[in-house]
């Protein structure tokens, strides 16, 4: 049975928008190009905006705390982190307001590192503004965030491990002595690949079959 | 091996490729073709009856030409599955009967020349990708005289004539004389470190490789002379330097320099001239037998599956961690990862050590049997919809399906949707929701960013698994651009709206750049078509309407190209330099009176 166009957003959270900010230093990552209190105070301008604050490191324990305590202080309704890029931090964030009772999908970063702080290292002035814009999108794309929740989908309990060699080997074997299927799908006429041509390997110096 | 072809959860299925992949995490459909062995897997013995009066002779392959098969034959005597088969287009023929031989010969009758390659499917919930390795070909290396002088072999050759299970039982001959050399060369790095032929980067296990080669020939031939020429040697594993040392001990000889030239002496032996950089003297040494430590590539079939199964690569040709240093064996695709050489070279510790991890990986991911997918997903607001069928058409998952002719709204079957958002950009009547990038999220993205002096700004939509991903990497790799491009995430470019790019330039935005994965690389299939094609729409509309369309850009930029990333950055500052204050207020004015 597979879901057809579910309603996937919750009710509730009509409430407006509380937005709390958080502008990370990530030590001296972020703040020696980028003038983090300075950022957090221009953004703690803009509409909706609660609190708005620097912080050392958002992503560690005391950092992830205290912005679950603001939030439960603050009555927080949408969180914008602004530090390193979403492919790295996104998941930590995610569950930290999901912690302090928001709905994961209400949170939003701004990457100040990869994109801003590491890529105009020298030059302080326009890093900072640029930062400060890209806070300001954050706020605006959080401002208009919906709660989603997560669909759980059926899955197989099988994997296909594509080539013979020691790895495929390896992985497959792993697998199977897990309780798992595996197909193993070699282009050879035998398993074996690189290494059954080997006599001896090092570094054990033993033979390779 | 053998525990891999007799475990019962294991399906062995060899002489097989994997042809196409559909589905997605959890729940992926594969076609794999199975090549017809011509011999009953099943029931051969590997008694070996067929091949002794087969007539047709081969070079073959596994000893890498150096001994022969025939034309039915067994891969190596510890093959798995333990079978003989035919290669077909070397076979004479049975029908009509050329020779039959075979059948004959064979008491089990497992030969029948009437199997046909064969079509499965498998559906799984996860997949790991090992294909392995090429090692370089070094017949473009000419000063080594690889295609000229016989008694220069690569490091696999090499490998072969040492194998007590090799041609020559393991006693070491010279291909020229069948005699044992008296002095052996090992020429490193062939293929690899080298920015003018073969490959940049270091190869890894050639080092070690040949240092274990030097072992093997002293251990067996005390008195053999070795001599290693090299630019470094790369010890760097758990007990490497101890082999090391224990080879410079046992008298062979490391010699700092790639030899320059080469030729063969009345003898056949090779006269290596070298300019020895730890004396800085030209140095010229005569050997028996030269061996080229060769580089390791990625394997042939790596590009092909890339596409089928929409992975990216490094510009090496190595497949693309979803990050170095935390996700070092994880796809960008959840669902997919990698084990050994498929993700760069390595040797065996490392490879066997990977493809745990990818297992373990792969449990984690499968053990509660079921998955939670991310509700980025798009919804149809019934209402507004007109089942003119656009949806459905621009779909890359068949996600979507309208009743165009009863005029029923269109559904979307949400377990198959991915999330590009391609629908939403492509509707004409604002009748799709894409969750979590919505119309309002991203245009307030865009309002915001334009808020305060648009004219120095440059607006960038770019999509998470390639562009932003390839910014990212200009970041790690700290280079340098100009600090007024500020990105828009957004799941694929297929979700850039036409209207995201006309509220860019009515807010004042001078320039405009769309981003997305190379063509053939979309994360989602091929929505990254629809990109191009609404922006080359775009761009007749611009023309149309008097804007210069230069002032919109489409740009592939992948993952691994940080590089082309922050240049193109560098492109759309000096287009950015070029749109006047006058052509801004004439574009903002012309579109605000649509």
């Amino acid at each position: 049975m597979t879901p057809t166009n579910s309603r996937q957003r919750s009710a509730g959270d009509e409430a407006a928008p509380r937005i709390g900010v958080y502008v990370c230093h990530c030590g001296l990552n972020i703040a020696q190009s980028v003038n983090c209190p300075q950022v957090a105070e221009s953004a703690s301008t803009a509409n909706d905006v609660v609190l708005s604050k620097d912080i050392t490191y958002a992503c560690s324990e005391p950092g992830q705390q205290e912005i679950k305590q603001d939030i439960i202080d603050n009555q927080l309704n949408r969180v914008v982190i602004a530090s390193c890029s979403p492919r790295l931090h996104e998941p930590t964030f995610k569950q930290m307001v999901q912690d302090a009772g928001l709905n994961p999908y209400m949170m939003e970063m701004a990457n100040l590192r990869e994109q801003c702080s590491w890529v105009h290292m020298n030059d302080i002035e326009n890093a900072t503004r640029k930062a400060e814009t890209l806070v300001d999108m954050a706020v605006s794309r959080v401002r208009h965030l919906d709660p989603l929740t997560e669909e759980t989908l059926p899955l197989i309990k099988k994997t296909l491990v594509i080539g013979g060699g020691i790895a495929g080997i390896q992985a497959a074997l792993d697998l199977a002595d897990c309780g798992y299927d595996v197909t193993l799908v070699e282009k050879q006429p035998s398993i074996g690949g690189m290494m059954a041509r080997l006599d001896k390997t090092f570094p054990t110096m033993d033979c390779s079959i | 091996m053998t525990d891999a072809g007799r475990h019962p959860r294991i399906k062995l299925l060899t002489l097989s490729e994997v042809v196409d992949v559909k589905g997605y995490v959890g729940n992926f459909d594969v076609k794999i073709i199975k090549k017809a062995k011509y011999v009953d897997e099943t029931a051969c013995t590997s008694c070996g009856d067929c091949a002794t009066v087969c007539p047709v002779v081969r070079p073959d392959e596994f000893n890498m030409g150096l001994a022969s098969r025939k034309a039915i034959y067994s891969p190596f005597p510890q093959a798995v599955p333990s079978s003989y088969l035919i290669n077909i287009n070397e076979c004479l023929g049975h029908n009509p009967a050329v020779c039959s031989k075979c059948v004959d010969a064979c008491d089990k009758k497992c030969i029948n020349f009437h199997m046909s390659d064969e079509e499965i499917t498998e559906q799984v919930g996860s997949i790991i990708v090992a294909t392995g390795l090429e090692p370089y070909d070094p017949t473009e290396l000419d000063e080594y005289g690889y295609t000229r002088f016989e008694n220069v072999l690569t490091s696999l050759e090499f490998e072969r004539l040492v194998n007590a299970g090799g041609p020559s039982k393991g006693s070491l001959i010279r291909p020229t004389d069948r005699k044992k050399p008296k002095s052996v060369g090992f020429i490193q790095c062939v293929g690899s470190r080298s920015l003018r032929k073969g490959e940049q980067y270091c190869s890894n296990i050639c080092c070690m490789n040949t240092i274990k080669s030097t072992l093997v020939l002293k251990e067996h031939y005390p008195d053999m002379e070795v001599k290693v020429f090299y630019i470094d040697i790369r010890a760097f594993g758990k007990g490497f330097e101890d082999l090391y040392t224990r080879s410079r001990r046992l008298g062979v000889k490391y010699i700092r320099g790639l030899p320059g030239s080469l030729e063969e002496t009345a003898e056949n032996t090779m006269r290596v001239a070298v300019e020895n950089s730890a004396t800085g003297k030209l140095e010229f040494h005569e050997l028996d037998m030269l061996v080229l430590a060769l580089g390791v590539k990625p394997a042939p079939s790596t590009q092909r599956l890339q596409e089928i199964m929409g992975l990216q690569l490094t510009p090496d040709g190595f497949y693309l961690e979803a990050h170095p240093k935390l996700q070092p064996v994880d796809a960008a695709t959840r669902g997919i990862f990698y084990a050994g050489c498929a993700e760069g070279p390595k040797d065996i510790k490392e490879s066997v050590t990977q493809a745990s991890a990818a297992a373990v990986r792969a449990v984690r991911l499968m053990h509660k049997g079921e998955i939670s997918s991310e509700p980025i997903t798009s919804e149809i607001i019934a209402e507004k919809c007109k089942a003119c069928g656009k949806c459905a058409e621009v779909c890359p998952y068949n996600a979507i399906s309208v009743d165009v002719k009863n005029k029923k709204p269109a559904e979307v079957n949400s377990a198959a949707c991915a999330g590009c958002g391609t629908c939403a950009a492509e509707c004409h009547f604002d009748a799709i929701i894409m969750n979590h990038y919505t119309d309002q999220q991203i245009l307030g993205q865009v309002d915001a960013m334009l808020t305060t002096e648009p004219e120095t700004k440059i607006l960038v939509f770019a999509c998470n698994w390639c562009s932003y991903a390839g910014a990212d990497y200009a970041g790690v790799s700290r280079l340098q651009y100009p600090a007024n491009a500020h990105l828009v995430r957004v799941m694929c470019s297929g979700r850039v709206d036409e209207k995201f790019i006309w509220e860019g330039f009515r807010g004042g935005a001078p320039v405009v750049l769309v981003s997305g994965c190379h063509i053939g690389d979309c994360h989602y299939i091929d929505a990254n078509h629809w990109t191009e094609k609404r922006v080359a729409k775009l761009h007749k509309k611009m023309v149309r309407l008097g804007i210069r369309p230069e002032r919109l850009q489409l740009e592939w930029i992948s993952a691994a190209e940080g590089i082309r990333f922050a240049d193109k950055m560098k492109d759309m500052e000096a287009l950015r330099k070029s749109v006047s204050a006058e052509e801004i207020a004439d574009t903002i004015e012309l579109l605000t009176k649509l």
